[in-house]
């Protein structure tokens, strides 16, 4: 491995300081699980490596309603939040099958975002989430949502000498339920062919029906008699990764189901309009084709998760009770 | 430049000087000679490297050894008792069959160490994901399960 110098700043102003002192030969590091393979792999070369790990402020989450998360955060801190399971479920569902717990032990959300892969887990979840993120420099320091973020694979709006600190998620609406779904072949270690995640907010989580069908049978019985209830969803977010260049949202596919009454049939035209606005390509892991067949089916998948998740909370732990 | 740290290993304080650009692993093999850890991939994704770190699992040959200061650091040199008798884990998977080139050995009793000293009565799916990060390309997986049951005082089912 390409030698380099490792610095160990002990607060985040050392590390902006340091970070504006070697410039573009430095690299800042936070877990390493990519950064140190990315090295060995000789995609990139840095002289020295800043770590971020004795920055302890980085390593905080704060919820009073909305959520913060430090951006050094290991996912199996998040995986282990019994808050983040109720509250924030679709990042539960992404730190569950990221890599293994050996990556998710040392692997950081802020690590995650910053790396900018397509198919980056944590990052669906967070957008549907409507999460921003913190950007600190030694002059300045400004807010961003995450849809902004990615320019590129590999690519961010981060500039020269600023810090990712901080993850910042809203309070959600009520009645409101997320999922994500990471279509891989193996059960650890992959990454994803298809990333979907998915959040909806419905204007009632109780509906008469609830008694007699939603406790016990199928998602798709319950959606059809929701149908007759006249149950509106308020608010929609759908985020699709390995579908495009960046992680992205499938917006016009959101507009058509906002505010409307919820159907199995207009479910499957969302599904279809996301498919449609998805820009995948051919890789070894799949072909686009595939890809686009496949954001129809778990876009729909995710949204009746959702709606599971609205009607029956206390399942949400029990995810693979499905269909 | 050289950098010198101080880190716990196997329950002994240990101090060294290093290059800053070594992973735990290289520090281990090449320079401490624990050579009970193995390196497979070298980029975090067959587990062969596992130790633990303050408990928890991590692939050492992607974890920069000038993390370790200070922290506590158990290799599967570490986890006989101090009379020299093998680990309740260690002795299951020898009886059970959960052994057959070794190479991936020393990670996966690693990572079921780490398991059960969480959780001590695992369900199978429960030690199906405890392992899922350590590849095994001999056994079919089947008598790692058993050995990890067993280990947990659990009967198996003939």
């Amino acid at each position: 491995m390409k030698k380099f110098d490792y610095l160990r700043p002990k607060s985040l102003e050392e590390a902006l300081t340091l970070l504006n002192q070697y410039r573009e030969r430095a690299k800042l590091i936070a877990g390493g699980t990519d950064v140190i393979v990315m090295i060995k792999q000789k995609q990139i070369a840095p002289e020295v490596l800043i770590s971020l790990q004795d920055i302890q402020d980085l390593k905080q989450m704060k919820y009073n309603g909305s959520l913060r998360i430090g951006s050094l955060v290991t996912h199996r801190m998040l995986e282990k939040s019994e808050l983040i399971r109720k509250e924030f479920t679709a990042l539960s569902d992404a730190v569950d099958v990221l890599g293994s717990i050996q990556i998710r032990n040392v692997g950081t959300i802020g690590g995650n975002i910053c790396t900018a892969a397509p198919s980056a887990d944590t990052v669906p979840p967070l957008l549907v989430l409507g999460a921003q993120v913190q950007l600190k420099s030694l002059k300045e320091e400004r807010v961003l949502p995450l849809d902004q973020l990615f320019l590129g694979p590999g690519e961010t709006a981060i500039e020269q000498g600023e810090i990712l600190t901080e993850i910042f998620i809203p309070k959600p609406l009520p009645h409101t339920g997320s999922a994500y779904w990471k279509h891989q072949r193996r059960k650890a270690l992959d990454l994803p062919i298809l990333g979907v995640a998915v959040m909806l907010s419905l204007d009632r989580s109780s509906v008469t029906c609830s008694d007699l069908i939603c406790t016990s049978s199928p998602i798709s019985t319950v959606l059809h008699a929701l149908e007759g209830e006249e149950v509106v969803c308020k608010e929609v977010r759908i985020a699709l990764g390995v579908a495009a260049p960046t992680p992205m949202r499938a917006v016009q596919a959101e507009t058509l189901l906002r505010g409307k009454r919820l159907s199995d049939e207009l479910l499957w035209e969302v599904a279809e309009m996301a498919a449609k606005e998805a820009q995948p390509r051919d890789t070894i892991r799949g072909e686009a084709w595939y890809r686009r067949e496949m954001i129809r089916v778990f876009v729909k998948r995710m949204a009746m998760r959702c709606i599971e998740r609205i009607l029956r909370p206390e399942e949400t732990i029990f995810p693979e009770r499905l269909w | 430049m050289k950098q010198t740290i101080t880190f716990n290993l196997n329950g002994e304080p240990v101090e060294v000087e290093i290059e800053p650009h070594l992973t735990l692993l290289q520090l281990l093999r090449d320079k401490l000679e624990m050579t009970g850890t193995k390196e497979g991939c070298g980029m975090g994704e067959c587990g062969a490297c596992t130790v633990l770190l303050d408990g928890k699992t991590i692939n050492s040959c992607i974890f920069p050894a000038l993390e370790v200061e200070g922290r506590n650091v158990t290799t599967i040199e570490g986890i006989m008792d101090s009379q020299g008798n093998l680990h309740p884990i260690q002795k299951s998977f020898i009886e059970h069959g959960a052994i057959q080139c070794g190479f991936c050995t020393p990670g996966m009793i690693l990572s079921a160490k780490a398991l059960l000293d969480e959780n001590p009565n695992p369900s199978e799916e429960e030690i199906r994901n405890g392992i899922a990060g350590n590849l095994c390309r001999c056994t079919g997986y089947l008598q790692i399960i058993q050995a990890i049951k067993a280990a947990s005082g659990q009967q198996l089912k003939r």
